[in-house]
């Protein structure tokens, strides 16, 4: 008899630190593995919450292949205590995980649509999964389309993999940045300013976007002005979290929690609450 | 001269212009190829041409002192660069370098505004394609500003 039972959603497993990437100066990306059984299926867009053991937990998306069932992929970026403490992580450590959690980009959905996946900055990397499943299933899509943008080249996420994209038949990867020197030979200029360099059809267009929030708002403004509408829109929000399960209110965004109704959530259900100022 | 008419009434920027408004502009404008690093124009210099660009990539590019210089936009097929042949004293305040091999219409600057001033309807359709794409790059600057991405905090 070996049934088996799903942890206790508020008790951190420990999961050891298998390989870390350094993506650029402050962020990193683990692989985690668990000591005890494997990794649990996840969707593109849910997050885990991580535990620096003595330090504290803190909410970091799934950024790896949501088909690889060997480890979990995150990428952090070193921002405070927490963060820093597992960004600066090497093969070994041992962290605290918790979940997956969350609602996931809608991927099934977006099927026998265009699909425009926005990231800005690290907002790469919740989208990463997403991207995954689109491209092992592209013949369900229509056009697919990844912009993205940075503030700098050297703050650009997977480089390897943006090449490699790139050079896909199958889809259109725009890049751009904020500003560079003139040793930079891609684009420069705002993220929702790619909006009108893709092929899409805004009438059958499906749009996951995520960034900071003021990235979001206008990358919103953009594509409603190219006639996607807000309920085709999909953004993973960012609030502070604790429990990760519903309970406490932490993460309360007008009537939603985004750890549970989000990270990932409908445009068109939190536009008047985007545009409001105190929420 | 009737390609090049072809040619120009086809940029974006002209969209669904009046053809005997383009019949006018032809007479102003002229074609230009730009090699990698060639600059179009630099910062000071007499603002004489407004330039479409049909292929190819342009950096707009701000000197600082004692910096590399920074790059503040890039502009590429479909786009217009440049706005100060419009406003006096008209003198560039920025560079335009190709980035990549360019092919773009070149408009003689003067000759546009005798055109506009002497035909405003000419210059108002003029300016009602040229004022959304200035809002727009006002607007991107502003957001270019915010620093989105900057280190929280800091
Ligand atoms: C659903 C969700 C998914 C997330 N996914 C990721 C991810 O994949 N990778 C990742 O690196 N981070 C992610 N975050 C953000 C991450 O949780 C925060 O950066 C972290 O909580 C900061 O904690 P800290 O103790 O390190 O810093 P703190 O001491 O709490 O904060 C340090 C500084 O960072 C600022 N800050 C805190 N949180 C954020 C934030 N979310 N965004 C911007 N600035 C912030 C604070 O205002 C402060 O100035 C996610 C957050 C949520 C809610
Ligand atoms: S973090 Fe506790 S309810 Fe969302």
């Amino acid at each position: 008899m070996n049934a088996s039972v799903a942890p206790d959603p508020m008790l951190p497993q420990p999961w050891r630190v298998q390989a870390v990437r350094r993506e650029t100066a402050d962020v990193v990306s683990l692989d985690l593995v668990p000591l005890a059984g494997a990794p649990m299926p996840f969707k593109p867009g849910q997050f885990n919450m991580l535990y620096a053991f003595g330090i504290g937990e803190v909410p970091v998306s799934l950024s790896g292949d949501p088909a690889d069932a060997s480890r979990f992929v995150h990428t952090v970026r070193a921002v405070g205590a927490v963060s820093g403490a597992i960004a600066a992580a090497t093969p070994g450590t041992v962290l605290g995980l918790r979940g997956p959690f969350g609602s996931a980009w809608p991927v099934a959905a977006a099927a026998g649509h265009d699909i425009l996946i926005i990231a800005g900055g690290l907002g790469l990397a919740p989208l990463r999964p997403a991207i995954y499943h689109v491209l092992a299933n592209s013949e369900r899509f229509g056009r697919i389309a990844v912009l993205y943008g940075s503030r700098g080249p050297a703050e650009l996420l997977f480089h390897d993999e943006l090449a490699r994209w790139r050079g896909r038949l199958d889809m259109e990867v725009e890049i751009t940045v904020d500003h560079a020197d003139p040793s930079w030979h891609g684009r420069v200029g705002v993220v929702p300013g790619l909006i009108d360099k893709v092929a899409f059809d805004p009438k059958n267009t499906v749009a996951l976007v995520c960034g900071p929030e003021v990235m979001i708002r206008f990358t919103v403004a953009g594509l409603r002005a190219a006639g996607v509408a807000d309920d085709h829109v999909h953004v993973s929000m960012e609030r502070n979290m604790k429990c990760a399960v519903g309970l406490c209110g932490h993460c309360q965004f007008g009537p939603d929690f985004v750890c549970k109704d989000g990270a990932v959530l409908a445009y068109d259900r939190i536009a008047a609450r985007l545009a409001a100022r105190e929420i | 001269m009737e390609t090049l008419e072809r040619l120009l009434l086809g940029h974006p920027f002209f969209t669904d212009l009046d053809p005997a408004i383009g019949r006018i502009l032809v007479g102003c404008a002229r074609n230009l190829r730009f090699a990698p690093g060639e600059f179009l124009f630099r910062e000071n210099e007499p603002a004489n041409e407004f330039f479409l660009v049909r292929e190819g990539n342009v950096a707009l590019e701000l000197h600082v002192p004692g910096r590399p210089p920074l790059v503040i936009g890039t502009l590429g097929a479909g786009e217009i660069v440049g706005a100060s042949w419009l406003v006096p004293p008209y003198r560039w305040n920025f560079d335009a370098r190709a980035v990549a091999a360019t092919r773009a219409f070149g408009i003689d600057a003067a000759c546009l505004r005798d055109k506009c001033e002497a035909d405003h309807h000419l210059g108002y359709e003029m300016m009602k394609r040229l004022l959304p794409v200035m809002v727009g790059r006002m607007q991107a600057a502003r957001q270019q500003l915010l620093d989105v991405y900057g280190h929280p905090g800091t």
